[in-house]
């Protein structure tokens, strides 16, 4: 069977085998790769899976907690939701590309080390990624605003307190190195 | 009277607090965050071994129903498929799941249901394939034909009833019935000016740790050996329990430790994902893993939290002086009882709280119901004990028209009677509750909010405030998993729940610490063990190693749970830092010619007391213990290194009668937390204005991870009480099934906490500390109610149940207005 799908092609001619592979090319944290994958196959286990970058969680498996969340072409996404054929042709960040070399954190990162803006981790990739988006979109943001730009991901260690303390401090660190 | 001095004599006077530390009681940056921060954490799920399967588990749709037949012969032949485990089969195969709770024979807990499903999630068969898709898409085409059955649901209802059993050979669904009175209730009652009585609902939670449970079992067939790699590790050495499940030597089983992300409690034991992923590999050769999704977890996690319906009397005088308590709670536990009824130990190791009150009568009704099995959740019954505590206090104080911070005052057990002993036994080591108190209500501004309160009540805002005083117990002891039964009953009288570590100091003078519990659930215990460990050789904890060891050929260890692990593993580190020393000591004195008490540790190394220029530092000796045997002292081995297994700091034994259940939990903290609400009376939402949490942990370790633990456990608080719940329909249904339907606080829904400390030290504990893991859960849910109360005063509200979440607070206001 192919593996094409033709958009106005009449019922019998969709391809319904969900073995069936679909070449995808995505951009992971500036590096290509060519894959294929099931049409099923969600983008998070293409990243955990194949591509080796486990920093990206699963949390809930239906898009409510944010664990999942990568950046797609810039916009926060919950990846255990998304197909990975959605991904096709698109650039993706993951945690393991936030960081600019192995030994220097973000100043994102940093602030949350030094806030401890985490406690267990496992939100922490989806955070981050959240909370640099939103810093993005709004450098100085008051702590209502990013009790409202977080709430979109789940944390059940922190309480969320010291995630806006270390965002503040982020911003703050931020706004000074520009 | 249960109050006794006799064993007193060992409880040192409580020292003052350490203000002389290098790092305890900084807030350091956590050791295990960067990796953590790079997304390099290693969770389980991140693992990947050669040739390693998936399995996925066939969950019963049935609450109650006799499994007819098991047809998996569809699944087999599936793609991927390696091996597919049914209930029955397994049953052949593989023994029961290590079961604590009374008579575990008559309530045969097992990986997979054999021949009845007990609940709705329950598992009947495991598939394993070669990837966790078509593991899935093969547990589709089992066929399995049930029997349906009425399910047993309502626990009031269960209690009574022996037609319809959860399980036919217990004869009954009490798993459990005892009543405890301590000290001279009647009389008690009898002297008392007003008994006041409250009939109390605390709902169904569970933990909900964003990182499920999970494992990989690796099987050797060659040698027999069966490694499973897991996320939940507790009491090492009752890891034997999992051996025999699986039909191999204990020996010849080591399970290693992955940190987790989150436990709260959850992850104690879990048994079910060790064994399941380990007798998969023992049947298919290759390694397995299984992982829980969410619904894996939510139904068949072996999870949820205490469930409990109260009926509470407090026997008072006009006053507001309490005299005695009574508790009669029926605890709704579902289809299995795997710790027993150890969550109501932990509710009478503080069963009067902060008060004076000299008698109790404690009646436990465990009941078995068609519901997914209670587990751990952060206050284990402590919770929900404390909140019913709290909720009499406060109708006391509204009927005798007392300020509820006042009538907690008035009963506060003052400095001078520590230690002090509560009418169940139990031993506090020592407080002082109203320093709390105080720095609390000066905190919040008490005064002034309650003047600010009635200016906006004025305006017709439901402005409520509430107050709690509440205790937070720490380090458990073996006994309460026991005292439940009469001695002839008991066949083994537990009494130690120890935590062991290595150290080694290597050839430069670098120390490593070897924990061998789970390590790192979110609560810190490798920058815990870097801090003490750094304390006692004046290193930084950056440079301090921290190694996870697997449970074969390990030491006896309980890791987190009960708030014992700071204090546990300063008891430990300390104990086998001194042995390192004290080898140090007499390395030193030798090479130095110098009698060993004419020596000081001072900055990293020992010297001729005084004499700065003799120092030898950690890395000179370090050198000399390995490289140069002929420096050492005669018989004195080669090399640095030191086992210490820290027990129990104070455990005292039950009596035969069970009047006294002894001193089992007895390292006690106190906090006082203080909140302003506003309710909307037409939509019953609750919006938090002002919070503030004051609490005294004994000595704080590392501030800032502390205060972390406080406002999130705060914030599962805030959760408790106002929206978590997990709802069962009448024919046992789950009514809830993900987290768009199980509510756990987002960034919107939790107050900024306003926190504060006070420090009283321990007398009995290594550095002073006491445990703070659990403390935030432990109070929240009796202050949010409290505040509603006060703002629905109106109205005539009280909480009687909980989550109050906007409908019932809608319903109760309806309800009042008639």
């Amino acid at each position: 069977m192919t593996a094409t799908h033709e958009s106005a092609a009449g019922l019998g001619e969709i391809d319904t085998d969900p073995a069936a592979l679909h070449p995808i090319t995505i951009t992971v944290n500036g590096t290509t790769h060519r894959l294929a994958v099931e049409g099923r196959r969600l983008l998070v286990d293409v990243l955990r899976q194949d591509l080796r970058l486990t920093g990206t969680h699963t949390g809930c498996d239906q898009g409510v907690c944010g664990v999942c969340t990568v950046r797609l072409n810039g916009a926060t996404v919950r990846s255990c939701i998304t197909l990975a054929v959605q991904a096709d042709g698109a650039e993706v960040r993951t945690i393991e590309g936030v960081a600019p070399d192995a030994r220097t954190l973000h100043p994102i990162q940093q602030a949350f080390w030094e806030k401890q803006g985490l406690q267990c981790g496992f939100c922490t990739p989806g955070m981050v990624l959240r909370v640099q988006e939103i810093l993005e979109q709004n450098p100085c943001p008051t702590r209502a605003q990013v009790r409202e730009g977080i709430s979109s991901n789940l944390c059940r260690c922190t309480g969320y307190q010291f995630i806006v303390d270390a965002t503040v401090e982020a911003a703050e660190r931020m706004a000074e190195g520009s | 009277m249960s109050q006794t001095t006799d064993s007193h004599a060992d409880v040192p006077a409580p020292m003052a607090p350490h203000k002389d530390m290098k790092w305890i009681g900084k807030s350091v940056k956590r050791v295990e965050d960067p990796k953590l921060l790079r997304g390099l954490g290693r969770y389980i799920d991140d693992v990947v071994l050669p040739g390693m399967l998936h399995a996925a588990v066939l969950r019963s749709p049935h609450a109650h129903a006799r499994i007819v037949s098991v047809d998996a012969e569809r699944a087999r032949r599936a793609p991927g498929v390696v091996a597919v485990l049914t209930g029955p089969e397994a049953a052949e195969q593989f023994g029961p799941l290590p079961d604590s709770g009374p008579a575990p024979d008559k309530h045969v807990w097992r990986v997979l249901a054999a021949d009845k499903v007990h609940y709705v999630g329950e598992g009947v068969a495991v598939v394993v394939a070669e990837n966790r898709y078509q593991a899935e898409d093969a547990r589709t085409l089992i066929d399995v034909t049930y029997d349906v059955l009425e399910p047993v649901v309502d626990p009031i209802a269960a209690a009574e009833d022996t037609g319809n059993l959860v399980h036919e050979a217990l004869g009954t669904n009490v798993a459990y019935e005892r009543t405890f009175t301590f000290g001279d209730v009647a009389h008690d009652f009898a002297d008392a000016d007003l008994v006041v009585r409250d009939r109390l609902r605390w709902g169904r939670q569970t933990a909900h740790p964003l990182d499920t449970t999970a494992a990989i079992g690796d099987y050797d067939a060659g040698t027999g050996e069966m490694v499973v790699h897991t996320n939940s590790i507790s009491m090492t050495w009752l890891a034997f329990g999992a051996a025999v499940a699986l039909g191999i030597p204990s020996n010849k089983l080591d399970l290693r430790p992955y940190i987790s992300g989150g436990s709260f409690g959850s992850k104690q034991f879990c048994w079910r994902s060790t064994v399941t992923a380990a007798m998969m590999s023992k049947i298919t050769g290759r390694p397995v893993k299984y992982v829980e999704d969410r619904l894996d977890h939510q139904l068949n996690g072996d999870q949820h939290g205490s469930d409990r319906y109260y009926d509470v009397e407090l026997a008072l005088m006009r006053d507001g002086t309490f005299r005695s308590l009574k508790i009669d709670c029926v605890d709704d536990y579902g289809a299995y009882i795997q710790f027993g009824v150890g969550s109501h130990g932990n509710a009478l190791a503080q069963v009067t709280g902060p008060y004076r009150i000299t008698s109790t009568e404690y009646r436990v009704r465990a009941v078995l119901t068609n519901k997914t099995q209670q587990g751990a959740y952060r206050g284990f019954g402590a919770d929900a004990g404390n909140w019913a505590l709290e909720r009499i206090v406060d109708k006391a104080a509204a009927e005798l028209g007392l300020d509820p911070a006042d009538i907690r005052r008035r009963n506060l057990i003052p400095p001078d009677a520590f230690p002090y002993h509560i009418p169940s036994g139990n031993m506090y080591d020592s407080g002082n509750y109203e320093p709390v108190l105080d720095h609390a209500l000066q905190r919040f501004d008490y005064d002034g909010w309650r003047r600010k309160q009635e200016a906006m009540r004025a305006e017709g805002r439901k402005i409520g405030i509430g107050v709690v005083t509440a205790n937070e117990r720490s380090v458990y002891g073996a006994t309460e998993f026991w005292f439940w039964f009469d001695d002839k009953d008991v066949p083994v009288k537990t009494t130690s729940t120890p935590e062991g570590v290595s150290m080694t100091v290597d050839t430069v003078g670098a120390v490593t610490v070897t924990l061998y519990s789970t390590p790192f659930w979110g609560n810190s215990s490798d920058t815990v063990a870097a801090m003490l460990a750094a304390e006692e050789f004046d290193v930084d904890p950056a440079d301090v190693s921290v190694v996870h060891h697997g449970t074969k050929g390990g030491l006896p260890a309980a890791g987190p749970g009960g708030s014992r692990l700071t204090v546990m593993l300063a008891g430990a580190i300390t104990g086998a830092s001194k042995k390192i020393k004290d080898k140090l000591r007499r390395i030193a004195a030798h090479d130095m010619e110098v009698d060993e008490a004419d020596l000081e540790w001072v900055d990293g190394g020992y010297q001729v007391r005084g004499a700065e220029d003799s120092r030898r530092s950690i890395g000179d000796l370090a050198m000399l213990a390995y490289l140069v045997k002929t420096a050492l002292p005669d018989g004195e081995e080669s090399g640095l290194a030191a086992d210490f297994v820290y027990d129990h700091p104070h455990l005292t034994m039950p009596k035969p009668d069970r009047s006294d259940l002894g001193s089992f939990y007895p390292c006690v903290g106190h906090a006082c937390h203080l909140v302003a609400v506003e309710v909307d009376e037409e939509t019953g939402s609750v919006d938090i204005l002002d919070y503030v949490a004051v609490h005294d942990s004994g000595t704080l370790v590392n501030p800032r991870s502390y205060d972390g633990q406080i406002v999130g456990g705060t914030a599962q608080g805030v959760g408790t009480a106002l929206a978590e719940e997990m709802t069962y329909d009448a024919a046992g249904n789950p009514l809830v099934g993900t987290f768009w339907d199980y509510l756990i606080p987002t960034a919107l829904d939790v107050p900024e906490v306003n926190f504060g400390h006070e420090e009283t030290p321990s007398p009995i504990t290594a550095h002073g500390i006491k445990g703070g893991g659990e403390a935030g859960r432990l109070m929240a849910p009796g202050a949010l109610s409290a505040a509603i109360d006060d703002a629905l005063r109106d109205h005539g509200v009280r909480v009687t149940e909980l989550p109050a979440t906007p409908e019932r607070i809608v319903g109760w206001i309806q309800g009042h207005r008639g």
